[in-house]
């Protein structure tokens, strides 16, 4: 973490990207161990930690679409 | 090649060939005082002419290596120095992987390094060149060399590239018999190189801890910002030639580099005052 963004490394690519929150909350619910998760579920594990709000549906959806634009996360 | 100069800088072994005498000559004299290149080079530099005739009739110079930019323009033999000059940064630029290279002059002092990047204009050669005057210990004023395992600065002390106004501001602080030959009309304007001095040459195998970066931008007003990591992180992925190619050495190299180095943007009106916000910081590590 440098200044509370998350730096990843993505061997794949050789790429570096610089993660700010909740990015790298929602790629942690999905960590390898806690294996592939679905749009509701994703959201079910970051209310477990996190208090979200009313859109927090629209939020997750927005990032993982980014995120699988950057190849950081692939759909099933 | 017709004539050739073997030339070792810092840890970088270069041969340089070339059709024309002149810029070998005129390398000796700029490398006169370093010690012999023996051994097998890491880099060859090739200045060519870029047609046979055009070896006499206006002659052009073509850069060529190992490693080749494909729309790199020819020189005007007059500056083949800087051709050789272009030559060298580019195969190093481009094909080292020891290092996690950074664009960026240095100097040490103690055994530790000041690590000075910005745009081609910061004037971070020319604050090199005027710290190496004032007592520092100048590493470089192109590349600092990161180690990729112990995170240590290697110099590589090649003769600093001056520009246009740099070349009145040192001939203030440093004797003329340092100088080379004034080459003008180069496509970077009037550029004439500068001679390390003894001390840089005789410490140039000698690396150093990273103690400093500094982000140096010339021009009022004066004053210093401390940098955060993300923000010197993502600066020096830019200002690094070969990050991506070192692929999880480079990242890890970098990420090491800018966790334990403090990063400061300094604004500074001229030499003087830059000189003294410099020692005002180092002072305060």
């Amino acid at each position: 973490m440098l200044e509370g963004f998350a730096v990843v490394y993505h061997p794949a690519s050789g790429a570096t990207h610089l993660l700010a929150s909740p990015v790298p909350e929602i790629l942690a619910t999905i960590a390898p161990g806690r294996g592939a998760a679905t749009v509701a579920e994703i959201l079910q594990r970051l209310a477990a930690t996190f208090d979200l709000d009313g859109d927090g549906l629209a939020v997750v959806t927005a990032r993982l679409a980014e995120l699988e634009a950057a190849g950081l996360v692939r759909r099933a | 090649m017709r004539h050739e100069i073997r030339l070792k800088i810092g840890p970088v072994r270069f041969r340089v060939g070339s059709d024309w005498a002149g810029p070998v000559a005129a390398l000796r004299s700029l490398y006169r005082e370093y010690p012999a290149a023996d051994g097998v080079p890491d880099y060859s530099v090739r200045l060519e002419a870029t047609r046979p005739w055009r070896r006499f009739i206006r002659p052009s110079v073509a850069v060529r290596g190992d490693h080749m930019l494909p729309d790199a323009l020819p020189l005007d033999l007059a500056h083949g120095v800087l051709a050789a000059e272009i030559g060298m940064n580019l195969q190093l630029a481009l094909g080292e992987r020891r290092w996690l290279l950074l664009h960026a002059s240095s100097v040490a002092r103690d055994g530790r390094a000041l690590i000075m990047t910005g745009e081609s204009g910061s004037g971070k050669s020319t604050l090199a060149a005027v710290l190496a005057a004032r007592g520092w210990r100048l590493m470089g004023d192109e590349f600092a060399l990161v180690d990729l395992v112990t995170g240590e600065v290697r110099a590589f002390p090649r003769a600093t590239s001056l520009k246009n106004e740099a070349i009145d501001e040192m001939l203030l602080h440093v004797a003329e018999d340092r100088f080379g030959a004034e080459l003008i009309g180069t496509p970077k304007g009037r550029l004439r190189h500068l001679r390390p001095d003894a001390r840089a040459i005789a410490a140039m195998d000698e690396p150093a801890t990273p103690a400093l970066i500094l982000f140096p931008r010339f021009g009022p007003p004066e004053g210093a910002e401390a940098m955060g990591e993300a923000e010197t992180f993502v600066r020096l992925t830019q200002a690094s030639t070969n990050y991506v190619p070192l692929r999880r050495a480079g990242y890890d190299a970098l990420t090491r580099l800018v966790t334990s180095v403090p990063a400061v943007a300094v604004d500074y009106p001229d030499t003087d005052s830059a000189v003294a916000l410099v020692e005002h910081l180092w002072a305060g590590l």
